[in-house]
């Protein structure tokens, strides 16, 4: 099977400084992919280049097989949607933001997909800014999911949330892989995350990939070992 | 007819007020002297040289294309003054070139050309450093506000492109809020006119012995005129730094907020 995402020899720099030092890597389809890594090792870096919201210095990514670059960047972004780290939701109601991504949708499109992430439809009319946070973020996947995309970006969507609307998005992250036929790639440096959701694991070390595989290798294991030296958890 | 006379004692009279100015930055540590200093210096320094320049311009049978040139340098001036203003917005020159000489040409046609002042140097000259003038105060403001919207709101920016809006599409609300900030400080005094202060042509007319009314309906055409000019060239400036700040593919560049005055 054609792998979902593609990179050769990625770098991206920033400055001086190497952001992503030759990134190796394939993610498979149809299966819920974990970038893990300490901070500042990367993992936001090589999932902004996923939807071209950057490009690398150097290097080559394919999506399904097809250069990046070939593919036209808009039409990209709505295939591959992200939910990003904080929820930045825009001015007006829940129902305008998901406007923003779909101005013909019908209102029962809304609802439906208000409830796939667990939100009451009557949350509609709400100000965008009265939401909490879990819900902020619950609604950002929402507007996302209005784009119907083939895959979902997550960019440690749970890092500004409670413990209770974080279990609700790995729910909808889960939900979403398996029973909605969407590609989910969930950046994190949780490992109690990691072991909840990784089927697919990808470890970042200083712009450079230490590990590809299965999650639940001994192999895995001591990869995700900078993450408690690094002291992130 | 007023005489215009003020010898070198009444000009350091009217300096009192900016020791003024000097003593409150200091007493209030606004650390602002300097810029004040400078400032009265500069400013004293160019009006010298315009008076100078003018003088030159008026005397009888000089060719009225010199006060042209000197419309187009003015204009040349405050297009690079816009992008020394806003260093943060690449390219900006051209755009705000354009946009200037744009207004200045429209605004310049239609007092001339219809005849509201006769086209010599004493009305070309202040007229067009009227328009320019007002127009640089707008252009400055509308681009550095949609840089500073665009650094500061810049999870919100990639969020719409995340949604595969187009770089315009995104920037849309930004640029609007930032036109309209350009333009409030021009539509308030438009608002104010007559009623807190009486603008400087009406003034200089009336001072001249033209009747009062006559002079209204000259600044009125010139308000209108200004308030045109500033709305284009804001709209043309905004628009152009959110196609300035975005790659041709759709993402937000690098953006480093400019703290410069």
């Amino acid at each position: 099977m054609t792998p979902l995402f593609e990179f050769h020899d990625v770098r991206v720099s920033s400055g001086t400084a190497d952001v992503l030092n030759g990134v190796t890597a394939a993610i498979p389809d149809r299966r819920l992919t974990v970038i893990a890594g300490a901070s500042g090792s990367g993992k936001t870096s090589l999932l902004r280049l996923c939807n071209r919201l950057d490009v690398p210095t150097s290097g080559r990514i394919a999506y399904r097989g097809e250069d990046l670059l070939d593919l036209d960047p808009r039409r990209l972004r709505r295939r591959v949607g992200m939910v990003f780290q904080q929820p930045a939701l825009f001015p007006g109601t829940v129902r305008d933001n998901l406007l923003a991504a779909a101005p013909k949708a019908a209102e029962e499109d809304l609802r439906s997909a208000l409830t796939s992430v667990d939100i009451d439809g009557l949350l509609l009319d709400r100000v965008a800014d009265t939401l909490s946070g879990g819900e902020a973020q619950r609604v950002c996947l929402a507007r996302t999911l209005m784009c119907r995309p083939e895959v979902l970006l997550m960019d440690e969507p749970t890092a500004s949330v409670h413990p209770a609307a974080a279990a609700i998005l790995e729910e909808n992250a889960r939900r979403l892989s398996r029973e909605g036929g969407v590609g989910v790639i969930w950046v994190t440096h949780d490992l109690g995350q990691i072991g909840r959701l990784a089927e697919f694991l990808l470890v970042l070390e200083n712009g450079r990939v230490r590990y590809t595989g299965n999650p639940e290798t001994a192999a895995a294991t001591a990869a995700l070992e900078c993450l408690t030296a690094d002291g992130t958890q | 007819m007023l005489e215009g006379d003020v010898d070198a004692v009444g000009l350091a009279a009217s300096l009192i007020l900016v020791g003024i100015a000097i003593a409150v930055s200091l007493g209030q540590q606004l650390r602002i002297e300097r810029q004040l200093l400078w400032a009265t210096l500069r400013a004293f320094v160019q009006l010298i040289v315009m008076g100078f320049v003018l003088a030159w311009l008026l005397q009888p049978g000089r060719s009225t294309w010199y006060s042209w040139l000197w419309v187009a340098g003015m204009v040349v001036f405050a297009a690079w003054t816009v992008r020394a203003r806003a260093p943060e917005v690449p390219g900006l020159l051209p755009v705000a070139l354009l946009a200037i000489a744009a207004a200045t040409v429209v605004t310049m046609g239609v007092l001339f050309g219809l005849g509201v002042f006769p086209a010599e140097a004493r009305a070309i000259v202040p007229l067009g450093g009227m328009m320019i003038g007002n127009s640089l105060g707008g252009t400055v403001l509308a681009a550095r506000r949609v840089a500073d919207e665009l650094t500061d709101k810049r999870p919100e920016v990639e969020a719409r492109l995340a949604l595969g809006h187009s770089a315009r599409r995104a920037g849309k609300p930004y640029a609007r809020s930032a036109i309209r900030t350009a333009m409030t400080p021009q539509i308030e005094s438009t608002k104010a006119v007559g009623l807190v202060f009486l603008p400087g042509a009406m003034t200089g007319l009336i001072l001249a012995g033209v009747k009062p009314v006559d002079a209204v309906l000259v600044q009125a055409a010139i308000m209108y005129l200004i308030l045109g000019a500033v709305a284009t060239t804001s709209v043309v400036v905004a628009l152009g730094s959110i196609r300035l700040l975005f790659t041709p593919d759709d993402r937000l560049r690098p953006l480093t907020r400019n703290n410069a005055a």
